[in-house]
């Protein structure tokens, strides 16, 4: 089927380039700036409304920009002013590092049971890996505002049911226990529903790898005398590296990101422990109304993304050049 | 033998995974239809008993729901209907021309996917508030147009690129124009395609928190998530209210992504599964 569509493209090319005889120059120049034409309209909707905003954020960060700007609708240029003022504050050391120990972690884990689901799909009966795949499926088609809320009833301090169950199984003493007292038992909350909720899009997509695993690897490994770690460890990864790449990649950026789940968790009113990157940027914002202090932030959260996102994009391009659909 | 008792050993762990994903969506519906009491009970009722929607009621009653509902509804509606045709567009240049620059088009819609929303609020809210768009609909849809417009556009790539152009081109020799065999066609062929990332378009949308949290201040123009709030106050929070009201936002999503999710989950990871 590719290799149809590879041949097709190839004489589509050939086509257009026969065509643009000295005999049809109006058509060819017609054909020429048809494909321009088709993605001007999209193009024009993505540089005016993210584009423009991201070249904006760039200067803003450059700004001083607080309330009575605001109502002045213009910033006044400081330099780098504000990335000296958010490094040298001791809130943004702690974030900074609070966000980095949380993305690890949660990436760590989703990708650890994720791949411990996808090795269970396959060695499960029919009638249950349909069931655990319609379950998985249940969970990632939740919106995660109304998900956020269902967890934060199950954390209820008082009624909750999370609690009863610990306390029922003998974890200890749960009764009436606040768990955002403490901000390292509020971030396995928050942990908890952030790797819940991604676990279904990453053990469905390595299931769907794992099935494009070769066979034949697989029986010549274990002729060869290898047990099942080391096929998976010798034959499986390497063969679906490049899906664990962009998985690695989109589960760094969409954790490192985390702002809704901390948001609604704590009632739009999360304590700094509590500050992840976009929670701390938006706070700076809207909060104490220092734009450009906000702006900041956003703009080192964005540096440190460009690194995973040039992993992400670098395989989705040569996979295109390959020819991949 | 033992190779049974190992399947059914897996068997047995792949219901429990099962039920430890799926029990906070049961135990959402099932808190949305308990009865005052049985919720705020410090032993937990498993089973509601009897089965009551009179949180359903007050969460209906809540106000500005029906408004909110409408606002939803006409913010995703106008982004999934412009989206679609611009990301359709862009999709055919893609799949289906060489160009200078379509390498380069490519790595921008991929990239633009990357940058966390919550990162661009801020000059969005300045900008929008610079030009008294600030708590209008019209300014989230335009950004909400371009939040799904990249995945669109990605997604309907894949659609198109799988029909083979060989199709078209016998058409061609049959007589038809390059138009009309481009509509008689292909987009019969992409149609399912074309449906299937509208409604994965409508659900990021209806789903978007940040950018109608910021922009959209007054009640009567908030979408339903930010409206999910309202069960809320300095009194405590409304748990049945809350949890009918999350039912009743996630309901259509999930119906629609049971839809779709076939056709459109390959989109995030298209270039690395290789098939």
């Amino acid at each position: 089927m590719r290799a149809a569509g590879e041949i097709g493209a190839t004489k589509a090319l050939a086509r257009s380039h026969a065509e643009a005889s000295p005999f049809n120059f109006r058509a060819a120049v017609a054909r020429h700036s048809l494909p321009y034409a088709l993605i001007a309209p999209a193009l024009l909707v993505i540089l005016g409304v993210l584009g423009w905003p991201l070249v904006m954020l760039l200067w803003l960060s450059l700004q001083h920009y607080g309330l009575r700007e605001l109502f002045q609708h213009q910033g006044t240029f400081v330099g780098l002013k504000n990335f000296s003022t958010i490094l040298a504050d001791p809130q943004f050391a702690y974030t900074l590092r609070t966000t980095i120990i949380f993305t690890v972690v949660n990436v760590g884990l989703s990708m650890l049971f994720a791949t411990l689901i996808a090795l269970l799909l396959e060695r499960v009966s029919r009638f249950v890996r349909v069931l655990l795949g319609a379950g998985l499926v249940f969970v990632w088609a939740t919106p995660v505002i109304p998900a956020v809320n269902l967890w934060q009833w199950m954390f209820d301090y008082e009624f909750g049911v999370m609690n009863w169950l610990l306390t029922r199984i003998g974890a200890g003493n749960y009764l009436h226990h606040n768990w955002f007292e403490n901000p390292l038992q509020g971030f396995s909350v928050i942990t908890v529903i952030v790797v819940w909720g991604a676990i279904p899009f990453l053990a469905i997509s390595l299931h769907a790898g794992l099935t494009q695993v070769p066979r034949e690897l697989v029986e010549a490994a274990q002729i060869d005398g290898a047990r099942a770690w080391q096929v998976f460890r010798h034959v499986t990864v390497p063969t679906l590296r490049p899906l664990l790449l962009v998985l690695f990649s989109l589960s760094t950026i969409w954790d490192f990101g985390v702002f809704n789940q901390v948001w609604v968790l704590l009632n739009q009113r999360p304590a700094q422990d509590y500050y992840l990157m976009a929670v701390f940027s938006f706070q700076e914002s809207f909060r104490v109304s220092q734009y450009g202090l906000g702006s900041a932030v956003a703009v080192v959260m964005i540096a440190i993304l460009v690194v995973a996102t040039f992993l992400y994009v670098r395989q989705t391009v040569r996979s295109i050049n390959e020819g991949g659909a | 033998m033992r190779r049974g008792i190992a399947r059914t050993g897996y068997d047995a762990i792949g219901v429990l995974v099962f039920a430890v994903m799926m029990f906070p969506i049961y135990w959402m519906v099932s808190t949305a239809l308990k009865p005052g009491t049985e919720i705020l009970s410090l032993t937990p009722y498993w089973v509601p008993n009897p089965i009551t929607f009179d949180n359903f009621k007050t969460a209906i009653a809540v106000p500005f729901f029906w408004n909110d509902v409408v606002n939803s509804l006409v913010v995703v509606l106008t982004v999934v209907a412009i989206s679609i045709v611009l990301a359709f567009l862009a999709a055919v240049a893609v799949a289906r021309f060489g160009f200078r620059g379509r390498s380069a088009f490519i790595v921008m819609v991929i990239a633009v996917q990357m940058v966390p929303l919550n990162a661009l609020v801020i000059p969005i809210y300045l900008l929008l508030d610079s030009v008294g768009q600030v708590d209008s609909l019209l300014g989230v849809i335009a950004y909400y147009m371009a939040v799904v417009l990249p995945f669109m556009i990605w997604t309907l790539r894949g659609f198109v690129h799988n029909i083979p152009v060989d199709l078209e081109e016998a058409a061609m020799v049959d007589g038809a124009s390059r138009v009309g065999a481009f509509m008689r066609i292909v987009f019969p062929l992409v149609a399912p395609g074309l449906v299937a990332t509208a409604i994965f378009g409508f659900i990021q949308a209806w789903n978007e928190y940040i950018i109608a949290y910021v922009l959209l201040s007054s009640s009567s123009k908030q979408t339903l998530t930010i409206w999910l709030a309202s069960f809320t106050t300095q009194h405590g929070t409304d748990w049945g209210g809350l949890m009918a009201g999350a039912t009743l936002t996630a309901l259509p999503v999930v119906v629609f992504f049971l839809l779709v999710q076939r056709h459109v989950a390959g989109g995030l990871t298209a270039g690395a599964v290789k098939g």
